[in-house]
Order: structure tokens, then C-alpha cells, then sequence
């Protein structure tokens, strides 16, 4: 009895920081809202940003295309697609067609996607393509 | 010192309540597809999940009057929906609109419409619209018709002049009298600045390219249009 009376105090004031606790884990939340937030999978990246004009099909045939002076890339196409290495189609994502020699058509997306994503996003393609280069 | 945290905490919730004011004399409706105040969550996570675009920087954006005109007769802005990643699906030759995933926006009677505008014009965003972003020279609208429709590619996902261009962007056919000059150039320069993830790519363009392309844009869909 006397332990406890002589604990009181201390606990007392321990309880009140705990309350505190769940206060605190809001406001970090409210502050850092993307902390522990993984990417979506990156076909529904693909389907964000791609899709509009390469399609759902990844054929070159997004809602976009019956407005489009030049038909989008073909990612199943194996040839096509099998003949363009890996650092140019990183390039050509990352700071557009032109970069590429190829259509102004295809935006840069440098400022949208990270590095990391565009890697993943030329991994996928592979898999879209079946081919590899 | 015991005084801090609380005070820090009153001093976080200002700031996270501040704009919410403007933002509380609309209908509730209205917050349960827009964002009416600047949203914490800025992950790509919840761009794939909201219903409507963020309006919490719409007194930067909009023109009053078309604003009380549209929500009178909300015709859609985005001819393939609101995001068009739900509102697509495979066609026999491209993909098309899947109209049974369009949800029309709510229709207002005139008073209703006006009182909405009035709230939506007092969020304003002056540091993410400065004032005198387009500065006005409206010569280059033809170089910025050509830039728009052939040299930068935005005819790609959106509608220009004669409703030619894209479906996945807003139609700016009439974005002279719906969007404020010094929004399209600003929202042009970095569209992620606003809305972090947007799907419209920034485009790294040099001002007078940004002047140009706000100079033919501002003047389609007003009748002084030259």
C-alpha cells in the first residue's frame, strides 16, 4: 500500500503523457501523410499515366488515339519493342520522344514519375512485350 | 515548457482549418468529391481514389461567371470522365468511354449556383497562381495555336480550338471563359505543384512558349475573341 501511495504521483503523470500519445501519432500522420506509403503495382501506374494513349490493351490504342496525328507505341509488339534497349525507352519516358528521335507526342515524364518508377516501368514493358533487350 | 505541446497542437490545427472557412458555406455534398481545402494526403493513392478534381485553389482558378453559368448546366469538362482511367474500357479499334461510369454532376437552381460560385471564388491560392504569371501579351496567340496544337503536343489529351485534340484532359475549347489567364499559365508550368501526381505531364517549357499557349488558350470560348 505504502509502494503504491509513494508511485502515485509518477504514474499519474506517466498516464498523462500516454494520453498525449495518440495526439502526437495524428499530427505526425496529418504531416507526413506518403511515410511507409508503398507505390501502387506499376501497371496501375501504367494505367495513370500511359493508358491514355497507349491503351488498356498496351497496343497503341488509348481513348486518346482518333485525336492523334501519330499512333502510340505498341508495347505488345515483340519486335518492335524487342529492338529498343533498355536505356531508350528509360529515356524516352523519362524526357519524351524527342529525346529519342521520335514523336514530340510522347510527354516528358521526369517530373511525374521517379527514376525508380521509370526502371520499374521499362521492367513491365518487358513483360508487356515479351521481349527483352 | 508545459504549455508547448498544446499550444503547438492549437497552432497545427489553425493551419489546417485555415481556408476552411470559405470552404464551409458550400454544401456538404460538394466535399464528398472535391478536396475544398488543401488535402494532407498527397500520395498517388488517393489521386486513384477521389471522385472530382481538388477545387481548393478554385478562386485562383475559375471565372465567377462561368462558374454560376456551368453549375446551372454541368456539362461534362473531360470528354472521356473524371479520372478517365475508371471511366474507359477496351473498344473494337481504340479505347472509348464507358458512359455507365459517369456520374453527371448535381444540377443548382440559379440562387443555389451564385452562393456556390461566391464560395468557390473566396478560395484563393495567391502562391500557387501569382498574379501576373501570363503577362498579358495576347500577340503570340497564334504561335501559341501552333505550340498547342503541333510543336508542344497538348493537342494529345486535350480539345482546342474547333474541339479537335484528346479526350483524357479537359476540353479547352472554352478555356478563355472558364480558367483565369494567369491559372492556365501557372497550372502549364508545373502541373504537379498543384496537384502532386497529376496525370498532365510538366513539360519544361520556356516562358514564351507558357505566354504564347496562354495567349491562345485565354481567348477560346469568349465572345471578344480575336
Amino acid at each position: 500500500m505504502s509502494t503504491f501511495a509513494k508511485n502515485e504521483a509518477p504514474a499519474s503523470r506517466s498516464w498523462k503523457s500516454l494520453a498525449l500519445l495518440p495526439a502526437l501519432v495524428a499530427a505526425a500522420l496529418l504531416l507526413t501523410p506518403e511515410i511507409g506509403r508503398a507505390d501502387p503495382p506499376i501497371d496501375q501506374v501504367y494505367n495513370v499515366y500511359c493508358a491514355q494513349c497507349h491503351g488498356l490493351k498496351r497496343n497503341g490504342t488509348g481513348v486518346n488515339l482518333p485525336g492523334l496525328s501519330v499512333r502510340p507505341r505498341d508495347h505488345t509488339d515483340s519486335k518492335g519493342m524487342g529492338d529498343t534497349p533498355d536505356d531508350e525507352l528509360f529515356k524516352a519516358i523519362k524526357d519524351g520522344g524527342l529525346a529519342v528521335n521520335k514523336s514530340v507526342l510522347m510527354p516528358t515524364w521526369g517530373a511525374v514519375l521517379s527514376d525508380k518508377q521509370i526502371t520499374e516501368m521499362v521492367k513491365y514493358l518487358r513483360t508487356v512485350c515479351h521481349c527483352g533487350k | 515548457m508545459k504549455y508547448k505541446l498544446p499550444l503547438a497542437t492549437a497552432v497545427l490545427t489553425v493551419a489546417l482549418l485555415s481556408g476552411a472557412h470559405a470552404a464551409d458555406k458550400l454544401d456538404a455534398s460538394c466535399a464528398s468529391c472535391h478536396a475544398l481545402t488543401k488535402p494532407t494526403d498527397t500520395s498517388l493513392d488517393r489521386l486513384m481514389s477521389r471522385k472530382g478534381p481538388d477545387l481548393w485553389y478554385a478562386g485562383s482558378k475559375f471565372n465567377a461567371d462561368w462558374l454560376v453559368a456551368w453549375l446551372q448546366d454541368p456539362k461534362p469538362i473531360r470528354p472521356a470522365g473524371y479520372p478517365y482511367f475508371k471511366t474507359t474500357m477496351e473498344g473494337s479499334d481504340h479505347d472509348v468511354v464507358d458512359p455507365s461510369k459517369i456520374t453527371p454532376h448535381p444540377k443548382l437552381a440559379k440562387a443555389a449556383a451564385e452562393s456556390a460560385a461566391a464560395a468557390l471564388m473566396a478560395l484563393k491560392a495567391p502562391d500557387l497562381v501569382p498574379s501576373g504569371t501570363f503577362k498579358g501579351d495576347t500577340a503570340g496567340a497564334r504561335m501559341g495555336a501552333l505550340s498547342f496544337t503541333k510543336l508542344r503536343g497538348c493537342i494529345t489529351c486535350h480539345q482546342g480550338e474547333n474541339g479537335q485534340g484528346g479526350f483524357s484532359g479537359p476540353e479547352l475549347t472554352n478555356a478563355g471563359a472558364r480558367l483565369q489567364p494567369d491559372f492556365i499559365a501557372a497550372y502549364t508550368i508545373d502541373p504537379q505543384h498543384f496537384d502532386p501526381h497529376i496525370w498532365m505531364p510538366t513539360l519544361n517549357l520556356k516562358d514564351q512558349d507558357i505566354q504564347r499557349i496562354t495567349a491562345y488558350l485565354s481567348v477560346q470560348g469568349r465572345g471578344d475573341k480575336k
